[in-house]
C-alpha cells in the first residue's frame, strides 16, 4: 500500500532539522548561497527539501509560519506521465523515483509539475534533474523518510495515506483552529504528502489553484486518438492519392477537362 | 549533368552567413563540453527557452510547408503547383534537421538522446513528438534520396521513385501526429499556460496554423529565392496555395471564436495586459489581416503575396513565442532572456539551413522541376 505523510504547519518550530537530516542522509552539498531554511529558502538541485518561513496576519497581531516544503509524491504524478524515457516512477510504496540513467535531459518533468518541484543542475556539464525521492530505499524497508524520523517536535505523521488522510480529517474537524481543508487530498489527483494548518494555505505560499484533476488526464485524453488518427489518417491519404491519379489520368485520356 | 563541377557561388551576404554558421558552431561545441549553465540564461523557473521555444517549436511549424506540398501536389494530384513542390519540400527537409540539432543542443545528456526509442515513456506526449520527428526526419532524407540519386547513385533512382509515394503518405502522417502533439506539450501547463492560450484545444490549433503557414512560407520562400536565382514562380500557382490556406486560416479563427467563448475567457482578450495585447496582435496581424488580403485583389501581386506570407509567418512565429514565453511568464518566479550563445546558436542555425538551401538548389534540380513523382 502507498505510504504518506501528514505535515500539521501548526507544530512546525522551523528548527531545521528535517533539512540537515535530508543532506546528510542523501549525501548533498550545504551551501550558504542556497539557505534549506528561512524567508528565502527554496528547493533546488542540491535542497531536496527546505522550510520557508512565512510571517503572517493572524488575528491581533503577525505570526511565523515555517512550511517544509519537498516534492510531494503525487498519486498520479504529472513528472512521471510527461517522462518520454521512463526516468521517473511512481512505486507502489508511494515515492515518486528518479532514474538518473534513463534521463535524456529534456526538462519536460518542470514543465509538467503543477507544483514546480525537480530542479535541474545547471551548473553541471551533463546536468541531471533532481528532487526528493522520498528516501525510497529507506520506505521499501517500512521505515520513515530521513526527514520525518528527526523532528523534535511531532509535526509529521508518517503511514498508509488513507489512513493517514482520515486521521487529517479527523484533526481538522476535532480543532476549529485549522482550516477546514487537507492540502494535498485532492491538489493534481492527490498526494503522498499531505498538510494541515491554522492559516489559509494561500497565504503560505501554497498555490491552491491547482485542479483535482490529475495533468496526465489532458495528456491522455489528447493521446488516445494517435493509433486510429494514424491509420484512419493513412487509408483516407491513399485512397485520395489513387482517386485523384486515375482522375487525372482519365480526364487526358478523354480530352476533357474534369474538375476535381 | 555528371560533367559538371559541384558549384557554391559566393556573395558578401553568403560570407556572412558563413561567418555566422561558423560562430554558432563554436558556441556548439563549447555548450556540449561545457553544459548549459554556462551557455544559456536558463533557469529552474525557465528551464525551456529560446533553442525550444523557436528551433524547435517554430521551426517545425514552419517546416510545415513539406507536409503541405505533399498533400496537395502528391496526394491530391494538383498538378498546376508542381512547380514550387521541391523547394517547399526542401525548406521542410533543412527545418527538420536544423530541429533535431536545436532540440541535441538542448538536451542536458545528449548521448543519453536515444533512450526514449528503449525506454518508452509512452504516456508522455513528448514520446510522440520525439518518434514522428524521428521517423519523419529520416522519411524526409529518403524523398530527397529521389533527387540526390538523379546526380549521385544514378543506380539507386528508381528504387526511390518506386518508394516516392509509400514515403509521401508515411510523411504525411507524420507530421500531422507531431505538428498537433507539439502543442500537446503545453496540456500539461494547465496550470501554468496562460488561459488565452491554454486549451484542451491547442493541438489543433498547433496542427491548422502548421498547415496554413506552408503556403505563406512558399510565398516568403519562392519571392527571395526568385529574386536570387530569377526564377518566379507564377503568381497564379502562389495564389492558388495561398487561398487553399486562407481556408484553413479561416476554420482556425472560427475555433479560435469557438474555444475562447467556450471557455469563457473574452474578458481576457480585452484586458489590455501584455498577454491580451500579444493575443490580439497574433490573431489580428497573423491571421485576420492575411485573409482579408488572400481573399482581395490584393493578392493579384507578388508584392501583395509577399506580405501575406511574411505576417502569417510572422505571426505563426509570434503564436508560438507566446506559448513558451508571454503566456509562461506569469506562473514563472524569475525572468528569462536568451544570452547572447543562445542568439547565436540560433541565428547560426538558420545561417547554416540558408546556405545549404543555396548549395543544393544550386546543385541539384529543385527550382522549375515540374515532373510527377512514380
Amino acid at each position: 500500500m502507498a505510504k504518506g505523510v501528514l505535515v500539521d504547519i501548526t507544530k512546525c518550530v522551523g528548527c531545521g532539522s528535517c533539512t540537515v537530516a535530508c543532506k546528510l542522509w542523501n549525501d548533498m552539498k550545504f551551501s550558504e548561497k542556497e539557505p534549506t531554511m528561512g524567508p528565502e529558502a527554496k528547493l533546488s538541485a542540491n535542497n531536496w527539501t527546505v522550510v520557508r518561513f512565512n510571517e503572517v496576519k493572524k488575528e491581533n497581531g503577525k505570526v511565523w509560519r515555517f512550511v517544509k516544503t519537498q516534492c510531494l509524491h503525487c498519486q498520479d504524478a504529472a513528472c512521471a506521465s510527461a517522462c518520454f524515457a521512463k526516468a521517473l516512477q511512481k512505486t507502489k510504496d508511494g515515492p515518486v523515483i528518479y532514474y538518473p540513467h534513463l534521463c535524456v535531459g529534456c526538462r519536460y518533468c518542470m514543465i509538467a509539475c503543477p507544483f514546480n518541484v525537480p530542479k535541474y543542475e545547471w551548473d553541471k556539464t551533463f546536468p541531471l534533474v533532481s528532487k526528493c525521492q522520498m528516501c525510497s530505499t529507506k520506505v521499501a524497508k517500512g521505515e520513515a523518510p530521513a526527514c520525518v524520523s528527526v523532528c523534535p517536535a511531532g509535526v509529521f505523521k508518517y503511514g498508509e495515506r488513507d489512513e493517514i488522510l482520515k486521521e487529517a480529517k479527523a484533526t481538522i474537524a476535532r480543532d476549529s483552529k485549522y482550516v477546514q481543508e487537507v492540502y494535498g487530498e485532492k491538489q493534481a489527483g492527490g498526494t503522498s504528502w499531505l498538510y494541515i494548518s491554522d492559516v489559509p494555505f494561500e497565504q503560505l505560499g501554497f498555490n491552491t489553484k491547482i485542479s483535482s484533476v490529475p495533468v496526465s488526464t489532458y495528456s491522455h485524453n489528447f493521446l488516445k486518438y494517435t493509433p486510429v488518427v494514424a491509420v484512419s489518417w493513412g487509408i483516407i491519404l491513399t485512397g485520395l492519392y489513387h482517386y485523384t491519379k486515375r482522375r487525372n489520368e482519365i480526364s487526358k485520356d478523354s480530352g476533357k477537362n474534369v474538375k476535381l | 549533368m555528371t560533367a559538371q563541377g559541384w558549384s557554391f557561388r559566393m556573395t558578401p551576404i553568403r560570407k556572412l552567413l558563413i561567418l555566422l554558421a561558423a560562430l554558432c558552431l563554436g558556441v556548439v561545441v563549447f555548450r556540449l563540453v561545457t553544459g548549459l549553465g554556462t551557455v544559456t540564461n536558463l533557469n529552474d523557473d525557465w528551464p525551456w527557452g529560446l533553442w525550444i521555444g523557436f528551433d524547435v517549436l517554430t521551426g517545425v511549424a514552419l517546416a510545415g510547408g513539406g507536409y503541405f506540398t505533399a498533400i496537395i501536389v502528391h496526394v491530391l494530384h494538383r498538378d498546376k503547383y508542381l512547380p514550387i513542390a521541391r523547394a517547399a519540400m526542401l525548406t521542410s527537409l533543412l527545418g527538420y534537421l536544423l530541429v533535431m540539432a536545436g532540440l541535441f543542443l538542448d538536451i542536458g545528456q545528449w548521448f543519453n538522446f536515444w533512450r526514449p526509442f528503449v525506454s518508452w515513456g509512452h504516456t508522455s506526449v513528448l514520446f510522440e513528438v520525439f518518434w514522428c520527428v524521428s521517423c519523419y526526419t529520416t522519411v524526409q532524407v529518403l524523398e530527397f534520396g529521389e533527387i540526390f540519386t538523379e546526380r549521385v547513385g544514378k543506380k539507386w533512382h528508381n528504387a526511390f521513385k518506386t518508394a516516392m509515394p509509400f514515403l509521401l503518405i508515411i510523411g504525411i502522417i507524420f507530421p500531422t501526429l507531431h505538428q498537433s502533439s507539439l502543442g500537446g506539450l503545453y496540456l500539461v501547463a494547465v496550470n501554468k499556460l496562460y488561459p488565452l492560450w491554454w486549451s484542451t484545444l491547442i493541438p489543433y490549433f498547433f496542427l491548422i496554423s502548421s498547415f496554413f503557414v506552408g503556403p505563406a512560407m512558399i510565398c516568403v520562400e519562392s519571392t527571395l529565392a526568385g529574386n536570387a536565382y530569377n526564377h518566379k514562380v507564377p503568381v497564379e500557382v502562389l495564389r492558388g496555395l495561398a487561398r487553399i490556406g486562407g481556408w484553413f486560416m479561416i476554420l482556425y479563427l472560427i475555433l479560435k471564436i469557438f474555444d475562447l467563448s467556450n471557455r469563457n475567457v473574452w474578458n481576457l482578450v480585452f484586458a489590455g495586459n501584455l498577454e491580451a495585447n500579444l493575443f490580439l496582435l497574433e490573431l489580428v496581424l497573423g491571421v485576420i489581416v492575411p485573409i482579408l488580403i488572400v481573399f482581395s485583389g490584393m493578392s493579384a501581386s507578388r508584392s501583395g503575396l509577399f506580405i501575406y506570407g511574411l505576417l502569417v509567418s510572422g505571426g505563426v512565429i509570434l503564436n508560438r513565442m507566446n506559448v513558451v514565453f508571454t503566456g509562461m511568464s506569469g506562473s514563472a518566479g524569475a525572468s528569462y532572456f536568451p544570452s547572447i550563445w543562445e542568439w547565436a546558436v540560433s541565428i547560426g542555425l538558420v545561417s547554416i539551413g540558408v546556405l545549404a538551401y543555396c548549395f543544393i538548389v544550386e546543385n541539384f534540380r529543385i527550382l522549375g522541376h515540374d515532373e510527377h513523382h512514380a
